[in-house]
């Protein structure tokens, strides 16, 4: 049987799920003898690939990019996991649903600003309407709130996952 | 003398005397009912409708919190269906306002939290409202954030009952429901409130909270003066 092929992203979120990932430790050396990361801000893999196995997905779905990639991982991954809880409920990036991207923008680039005030067009993404849990977009295997869902949580799922195991997350719950 | 009444719940037989909810005799017997609404030492609303139970012969559901214990009674408080209707009702109170537990000053002492938890809730299907409400900080010591209140009104009872000043009263309808102070006046120009701290003692999120707390460093338990709220609370016969 070939390795389990394990991937990460990096959305709308401040990377603390990753971080908390991280902090996996020498357990990371655990996870990694049994599968292969293959895709993740902390590896250099321009394209995300086929035929992933887990992907955690890190971030709220917050620009045209986010949607873009959401999808093509949705199509090449066989567990699709919302890492955490800006994946979840959108959470910090969800603030300025009630503001609209308009308003949000100009206070941003405009008014806030004395040199070249204006919204940037080019380079940087679209924003969508509003910025929306992952699984409102594509669908989602298993849920992990937490911001950040603790190591040792996180240690759980993926073990389950790589036993063949329905993950167990309780103890899992929002914030922190 | 009050009589006592012998009924079963979850199939377990215990004991209520007259006038007991369902919810008073079933915690008495360890069998634990998801509530939020409901505060000991203060009068019962019914209004978050978590603690649902079946009664058998009864084609509704019935609150635990408002429903006493008769004769004979059989009490289911926990089933599949019931699950389901306490999640999805634990999924409202989420959606219908803005919650961001990362930057709550009720970050992890907060009872929306340890029922989203206990439940298993580990996300909406319900769509995000994200409605637009706001914030009063306009009193010295005190905040209230809407984007956190799930209308459990036990501001407005304790601040009624046990304080006597009734400065929290609600207002409009449906979605639009706010608890606001003294007719809609900002609290800062509250003529009744008499800056006694109640309401941000038993609000169970971070929609009341105390100026000045970072996130996740509200106060909320142990709640020391609620023993004596209980005192108070039975002397005036609620
Ligand atoms: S009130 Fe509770 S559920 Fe709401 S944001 Fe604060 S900690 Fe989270
Ligand atoms: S501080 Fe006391 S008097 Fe003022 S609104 Fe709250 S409970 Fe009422
Ligand atoms: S402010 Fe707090 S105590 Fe008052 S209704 Fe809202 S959630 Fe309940
Ligand atoms: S606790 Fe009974 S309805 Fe809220």
């Amino acid at each position: 049987m070939s390795r389990p092929r394990i991937a990460t992203v990096w959305l709308d979120g401040c990377s603390g799920c990753h971080m908390s990932f991280i902090d996996l430790d020498e357990r990371l050396l655990e996870v990694f003898e049994r599968a292969d990361l293959v895709y993740s801000p902390l590896v250099d893999h321009k394209e995300y690939p086929e035929d992933v196995d887990v992907c955690l997905v890190e971030g709220a779905v917050s620009s045209e990019e986010d949607l873009h990639k959401l999808k093509v991982i949705r199509e090449r991954t066989k567990v699709l996991v919302a890492f955490g809880d800006c994946a979840v409920t959108s959470n910090v990036p969800g603030m300025r649903n009630p503001i609209g991207v308009r308003p949000l923008l100009e206070r941003a680039y405009v008014e806030n600003v004395t040199i070249n005030p204006g919204v940037p067009t080019e380079i940087v993404p679209a924003l969508l309407p509003t910025s929306v849990p992952v699984h409102t977009v594509v669908r989602v295997d298993v849920f992990l709130p937490g911001c950040p869902p603790s190591a040792d949580l996180i240690f759980t799922l993926l073990t389950d996952l790589l036993d063949g195991r329905v993950p167990d997350v309780a103890g899992a719950r929002f914030g922190r | 003398m009050s009589t006592v009444h012998t009924l079963r719940i979850d199939g377990k037989d215990v004991a209520g005397s007259d006038g007991a909810t369902i919810l008073e005799v079933a915690r008495e017997n360890g069998i634990d009912i998801p509530t939020m609404c409901h505060l000991d030492g203060i009068s019962d609303r019914g209004a978050c409708r978590l603690c649902m139970v079946e009664i058998a012969g009864s084609p509704k559901l019935a609150p635990a919190c408002m429903t006493r214990v008769a004769e004979g009674m059989e009490v289911t408080a926990h089933s599949e269906r019931l699950l389901e209707y306490r999640r999805a009702i634990t999924e409202m109170l989420f959606v219908e306002r803005n919650h961001v537990c990362a930057v709550c000053v009720a970050n992890n002492h907060c009872e929306l939290q340890d029922l989203a938890e206990d439940l298993g809730v580990t996300h909406f299907d319900l769509p995000r409202i994200n409605p637009k409400v706001e914030v009063d900080a306009s009193h010295p010591l005190f905040a209230i954030d809407h984007n956190r209140c799930i209308l459990c009104l036990r501001c407005v009872r304790v601040c009624d009952e046990i304080e006597g000043a009734h400065t929290w009263d609600i207002m409009h309808r449906g979605l639009d429901t706010r608890v606001q102070t003294d007719m809609g006046l900002a609290w800062g120009d509250s003529p009744t409130c008499t800056s006694c701290g109640k309401c941000v003692q038993v609000c169970p999120t971070g929609a009341l909270f105390e100026k000045g707390r970072a996130v996740a460093r509200g106060t909320r338990r142990p709640r020391p003066f609620l023993p004596w709220m209980r005192v108070v609370a039975e002397e005036r016969g609620l």
